[in-house]
């Protein structure tokens, strides 16, 4: 799917479609009640397996036509040149690819991008700026939690995620070890944190930056 | 990967309506969109289940709960609810999977979760009966450390790999599923099958079936019962065994109760002769190893799983033990 085509050119050449008026019948909100079972309408092979979907990503909203197969992941990479969210395993394995859904971490690179229509995101560009660095990207720094980067939006997005699951109570598999209480150790962390994995095997020190981020050090 | 149209409903019937015969009804995708990916799951058209008003976990008139098929592993992990009445339910969910995929995860998904054996999740083995019927079994005669001691068949040893589901069957859990006719409700042990000749079949589902929620009678378990996986790190792994335990215990006595096993069988395993031997006793005169013996009962070594059927007894008898608060 990353192959299809380059994001501009691909971008470009949908928009143009879109601007002749195409593929307006199949705007996923239009077909939100095909009782009939009907399949939407299908034209040109260009219109084929499209679909209109607005993302709201970091707080602003992007109008695309894609196709219905494209991951969040590849609609951030290809299509909005959002590149902070890295392509690991692109199977929900590493991590790397994580990014925040209504408040909720999730692997984008298993989300189809079509689903989430009205769903705000947030990607590690809406973490912090150059300058004004989130709260856990600046301990990431501080605490020197990386050696490579590649896993880092990930760990990021991931994290900050977690701090927030945290503080409403959420159990992790540890917390159940000590009767069901939730509290930021090493062990919870490391457990709460365990969908990102870090091939340099900076852990020690991305758990020290999450325990600075969440005010548990 | 195959092309498909999008499709979200807003109600069970359209979605159920809107299926088409080479449909696949898509929660959280966790699963499926990796199948797609590798091209184990053709669907030519998705449909959206995420829209259809099954996102609530609700108390029921006998005093249980109800489900909603849509509502996230996490969801369901953290419910008060749940964590009061079935606290099994959340452990066992919250050793599954890591954080992001419990966040997308629905529960009806992972009830339909496919096997995660090498031979069918990778299209480049040619040997698979449940990925292509009738080309045989790689695995009974290959690699098969993770494959199944129970329940097997000539042509496949897959196993079911949930957490969610081995404890949703020590909880006599029931699934109940709406078609084109109207509901239906299945009792958890009864819904998913066993291989036999036709392993392409995970599930007793009929085409076009709709699982719409779970449904946990009320359970005295609460307080006695207690999920144990063992895997190869201490997280985010699938399980080589687990066990789901829970008592039934009533002024020290023990009234009945619920062993299963995950990880052992193409569905999550009830261990019959095991449970016959959990009722009418004192807590304190349990014979944890006979119990834990039994529940392997019939268990069948492949060349390489021997270890499971040792490794199985060990997970029930240190559920046992946890659940009788004898640890």
């Amino acid at each position: 799917m990353q192959g299809d085509a380059p994001g501009l050119n691909r971008r470009s050449f949908l928009g143009s479609l879109a601007a002749a008026g195409a593929g307006l019948s199949l705007r996923a909100h239009a077909q939100s009640e095909p009782a009939d079972g009907t399949p939407p309408s299908a034209g040109s092979a260009a219109r084929e397996h499209t679909a209109h979907v607005t993302l709201r990503v970091n707080g602003a909203p992007h109008e695309l036509l894609l196709d219905t197969r494209i991951t969040l992941l590849d609609a951030l990479r290809e299509h909005l040149n959002l590149t902070g969210t890295k392509k690991g395993c692109d199977r929900g394995q590493c991590g790397a690819c994580t990014v925040i859904a209504d408040g909720r971490r999730i692997n984008a690179c298993l989300a189809l991008a079509v689903q989430y229509e009205g769903v705000d995101i947030t990607t590690v560009e809406g973490l912090g700026k150059e300058g004004a660095l989130g709260p856990v990207q600046a301990a990431f720094v501080a605490r020197d939690g990386l050696q490579c980067g590649y896993c880092t939006p990930g760990q990021i997005c991931s994290g900050t995620a977690m701090i927030e699951e945290y503080r409403k109570g959420a159990l992790s598999s540890v917390s159940w070890e000590h009767g069901g209480v939730p509290q930021l150790s090493v062990a919870e962390i490391r457990e709460r944190m365990s969908g990102n994995l870090c091939r340099c095997g900076a852990y020690t020190n991305i758990v020290a930056a999450l325990r600075d981020a969440a005010g548990e050090a | 990967m195959q092309a498909f149209d999008y499709l979200r409903p807003t109600s069970p019937d359209a979605a159920i309506a809107a299926l088409g015969a080479e449909g696949k009804f898509i929660g959280g995708g966790t699963n499926l969109v990796d199948l797609m990916k590798s091209g184990v799951e053709t669907p030519h058209r998705l449909v959206d289940v995420n829209h259809l008003g099954l996102d609530k976990i609700e108390s029921t008139d006998a005093g249980g709960l109800r489900i909603g098929a849509a509502v996230r592993n996490s969801d369901v992990a953290n419910d008060r609810q749940v964590r009061e009445s079935h606290p099994l339910l959340s452990q066992a969910l919250l050793d599954g999977a890591s954080p992001q995929l419990r966040n997308l995860a629905t529960v009806g998904g992972n009830l339909m979760q496919r096997t995660r054996c090498d031979y069918f999740v990778d299209p480049a083995f040619a040997h698979c009966n449940k990925r292509n019927p009738g080309s045989g079994c790689g695995a009974r005669d290959g690699f098969n450390r993770y494959h199944a001691i129970l329940g097997a068949s000539p042509a496949c040893v897959a196993v079911h790999s949930s957490d969610q589901n081995v404890a949703l069957l020590a909880l006599d859990a029931s699934v109940i599923v709406r078609g084109k006719d109207g509901e239906r409700r299945i009792a958890l042990n009864e819904f998913h099958r066993l291989p036999g000749d036709h392993p392409e079949v995970d599930t007793v589902l009929k085409p076009g079936e709709l699982i719409v929620a779970v449904e946990l009678p009320p359970s005295r378990a609460a307080r006695h019962s207690r999920y144990v996986k063992v895997r190869e790190r201490a997280s985010y792994a699938f399980a080589l065994v687990s066990a789901a335990v829970a008592l039934d215990v009533q002024d020290g006595r023990l009234q009945g109760g619920r062993i299963a096993l995950g990880s052992v069988a193409h569905k999550p395993w009830l261990a019959e002769k095991a449970n016959a031997l959990l009722s009418g006793h004192d807590l304190g005169d349990l014979d944890f190893a006979a119990i834990a013996k039994a529940s392997v009962d019939g268990a069948q070594a492949l060349r390489e799983n021997g270890y499971k059927i040792a490794l199985a007894q060990r997970a029930v008898e240190r559920a046992l033990r946890a659940a009788a608060g004898a640890a």
